[in-house]
């Protein structure tokens, strides 16, 4: 069997620059069961050309966990999900913050798993850094300096690594504890013969950890109930940290020179965080970062959009016409095609993170929100998951997984969807350009602009109330305290960036990709079935009671309607009627929401197949006119303003999209808050639509 | 002693007792804000919360209602 190495460190102390320094391009996503988090693992040879599985951990700050990003790490630190302890821990220690970063060092050499030191940043710390030989001396352990960045002492490192696996590590405790602790150990102890190795700093860890409403996992009931019994669990906490440090201080301290690489960091700092210009520097990133999330995907999605069709045509031009080929072009292809138009903007939304988390932005935007997020029962690391819902929910839920409590994600999981996502775009776009000219002016403003801005202001209005009730309701929590490390600014390294961007985009393909193709093919057939009778030029007018047959192109667009209306999803339209009516929808603006569950945007083609233009765009002439002119039984108009306004604050708030709805059932594991979700939306959205049909009728509006 | 939260601005104080729900109080400990460490108020956000801290070298933001359970001499 391959060693197993783990590389584990605080977090920004250039671990996953060492990692890739370490494993170059092979690396994939482990599979550890249980674990919600994706761990990073290579192959690799150790110098003596053996063998190893290197485990990129989450960065931690110490084994007692506070995120659940932390607590992977500390769980297959100890061996607690499957076979066994690593059989090496590699640290990172960042150089310039020495001690903070050797107190995990020395709970790991407790536990008594063999150890090796990468001293990293050791450039930045110039004077301040130790002498690794001093300092390995002191520790017990090989030490290796290192700057992961240049690519400095990686060989160092790998033989350090290869000679340390051929020696045994006993635990080792740097300091005796008192006789209160021994009791409350030997407490623990007995509670956890049956369940537990008998490693007297795993009930230490147990002793540390376990607290009244901690959300770890897998601690067995008789080893929670031993910890919580004994008295006066801080001051143990106290004896515990200080006597690590007072080790640390004396053992370790003398050997930190005097350091000045704050310099940097507090003048740009004076910049980032100050009243004015820090908003202002926080505005224009957040332009920026928008910017290219809308202009810059723009180009991509549209060339994938343009590739998918050709695909498809292709298909079409080359197989027989048929249901196979029917199955393939609209539903195996645009189900693949769903998910790849979603890849430009995840995978600039995630090069952004990258970058302003590995240059220590992203710590200093939740400093610089966090009062701002904390009023809707939020913190600050909310701020980014509900500004990338802007663009597409679906990597604005992922980007949740930086925020320590399962209820904060949740609670942010619960509103991402309310925000403008670029899908609903279209259909504003359509509603809005219809049914109100562009020389409609409020003011000296154009109608059509104000809007487009009051929906996006409305959207966001709307996440932050909900978020704020969610909070005091359903969500309600006691505030966790917020603890915030604000690194130092460092130029990110690109590839690191690259690389980060590419394996988070990689989860997003597996974990939702999958579910949103299966959907979007699900979705096909229900709009494809039962087939509808063939139409011959003869009966053009008995088939289709219900579509306008003077308006039709041909008789091609005549039958996709009447396949359309047929349809399990086209009898769902007209089933729903009676419900949308009060709406003011009918039933064929219903088959148009039941459409885009795929998506928000097919929306606007189902509209063109059910109007029997054919295949068209938010920007079609035709479908326009005819919006204009379709009208009800009673001959009233359908698209009216006020239908329009009903219709897009019924899209604004209704959860309308099996990707999102995908990916939060596999971030939250929960099908009951996924169809939370669905059902608050859904009655939201209602609700609202309602209010604004009645309040436009009771206007006079009709 | 007074709170943390009452120091102003750059101003430097020696830690005397933190206080705070356990698993909070632990990281704040675990970070190496112990009683008898040097603590700085290194600024205070734009909107008045939360607080920077500036312990052993490290910086770290807390916020201001946490910081009022940390007892300092300056």
């Amino acid at each position: 069997m391959s060693l197993s190495v783990a590389l584990v460190g605080n977090p920004n102390t250039g671990k996953s620059t060492l990692f890739n320094r370490l494993t170059g391009l092979r690396r994939r996503v482990g599979n550890y069961p249980g674990i919600t988090v994706d761990l990073m693992e290579a192959d690799i040879r150790l110098s003596d050309g053996r063998p190893a599985t290197l485990v990129d951990l989450p960065g931690c700050y110490s084994l007692s966990a506070w995120s659940s990003e932390e607590s992977v790490a500390i769980r297959y630190m100890l061996g607690m999900d499957d076979d066994g302890t690593p059989d090496l821990v590699v640290v990172c220690v960042d150089a310039t913050q020495l001690l903070r970063n050797l107190y995990l060092v020395l709970q790991i050499q407790e536990l008594g798993i063999p150890t090796v030191v990468a001293l990293t940043m050791t450039d930045e710390a110039g004077s301040a850094c130790p002498d690794p030989t001093l300092l390995s001396q002191r520790l017990g352990c090989p030490v290796v300096a290192t700057v992961p960045r240049d690519g400095i002492g990686i060989t160092e490192l790998l033989q350090a690594v290869t000679d340390a696996t051929r020696t045994e590590a006993a635990p080792r405790w740097r300091w005796t504890p008192s006789d209160r602790l021994r009791d409350a150990l030997a407490s623990i102890r007995t509670a956890a013969e049956d369940h537990w190795p008998n490693n007297p700093a795993l009930h230490l860890w147990a002793l540390s950890s376990v607290s009244e409403g901690d959300e770890l996992q897998g601690i067995p009931a008789p080893i929670r109930e031993a910890v919580l019994r004994i008295d006066d669990l801080p001051s143990l906490d106290d004896e515990i940290i200080q006597a690590r440090y007072d080790w640390l201080d004396t053992q370790v301290g003398p050997l930190v020179g005097l350091n000045d690489a704050r310099n940097f960091t507090d003048k740009v700092d004076r910049v980032v965080t100050h009243p004015v210009f820090g908003f202002a520097a926080f505005l224009a990133v957040m332009f920026l970062m928008f910017q290219s999330l809308f202009a810059w995907s723009d180009p991509a999605i549209g060339a994938i959009e343009d590739l998918f069709g050709l695909l498809g045509s292709g298909i079409t031009a080359v197989l027989p016409a048929g249901l196979f080929q029917e199955f393939l072009v609209d539903g195996l292809i645009s189900g693949v095609g769903a998910v790849l138009v979603f890849l430009p903007q995840i995978l600039l939304l995630f090069f952004f993170i990258g970058l302003m988390e590995d240059s220590g932005y992203m710590a200093r935007v939740a400093m610089l929100m966090d009062r701002i997020m904390r009023a809707m029962g939020l913190n600050g690391k909310a701020f980014v998951p509900m500004l990338s819902g802007f663009a597409c929910a679906v990597p604005a839920i992922l980007a949740t997984r930086t925020m320590e409590r399962k209820r904060d994600r949740l609670l942010t999981m619960m509103v991402v969807p309310l925000m403008t996502c670029s899908a609903r775009l279209p259909v504003y776009t359509l509603v809005i350009g219809t049914l109100f000219l562009p020389t409609d002016k409020l003011g000296p403003f154009g109608v059509q602009g104000l809007l487009m801005v009051a929906m996006y202001l409305f959207g966001t209005a709307m996440a932050l109330i909900v978020a704020w009730v969610l909070s005091k309701t359903v969500l309600r929590a006691p505030r966790v305290p917020l603890v915030l490390e604000l690194p130092p600014y460092r130029l990110p390294r690109l590839p690191d960036v690259l690389r980060m961007m590419w394996s988070r985009t990689q989860t997003f393909l597996r974990e939702a990709g999958t579910v949103i193709a299966v959907a979007t093919i699900i979705l096909w057939a229900l709009l494809r079935f039962p087939t509808a009778p063939e139409i011959t030029p003869d009966d053009t007018t008995g088939m289709l009671a219900s579509t306008d047959v003077e308006q039709a192109m041909s008789l091609e667009e005549l039958q996709a309607a009447s396949q359309l209306e047929n349809s399990f999803g086209g009898r769902f339209g007209h089933f729903i009627e009676p419900v949308i009516e009060p709406l003011g929808f009918d039933w064929k603006i219903g088959v148009g929401l039941v459409g885009s569950f795929a998506a928000r945007e097919v929306f606007v083609s189902t509209m063109g197949v059910i109007y029997a233009i054919g295949d068209v765009d938010e920007e079609s002439t035709a479908l326009r006119e005819k919006m204009r002119t379709e009208v009800h039984a009673d001959g009233s108009k359908v698209w009216t303003p006020l239908t329009g306004l009903a219709l897009m604050v019924f899209f604004a708030l209704a959860s309308q999209c099996l990707s999102t709805l995908a990916v939060v059932k596999k971030e939250s594991g929960s099908w009951a808050w996924t169809g939370f979700l669905f059902t608050y939306m859904t009655v939201l959205a209602f609700v609202a639509a309602w209010m604004v049909r009645q309040g436009g009728l009771l206007l006079g509006f009709s | 002693m007074s709170p943390l939260s009452a120091l102003k601005p750059g101003q430097s104080a020696t830690v005397q007792q933190v206080e705070g729900a356990r698993p909070f109080r632990r990281r704040l400990l675990e970070l190496g804000l112990l009683p008898g460490t040097e603590v700085r108020l290194v600024k205070v956000a734009p909107l008045g919360d939360p607080l920077e801290l500036e312990v052993r070298g490290c910086r770290l933001s807390i916020r201001r209602t946490e910081a009022a359970a940390i007892g300092v001499d300056a």
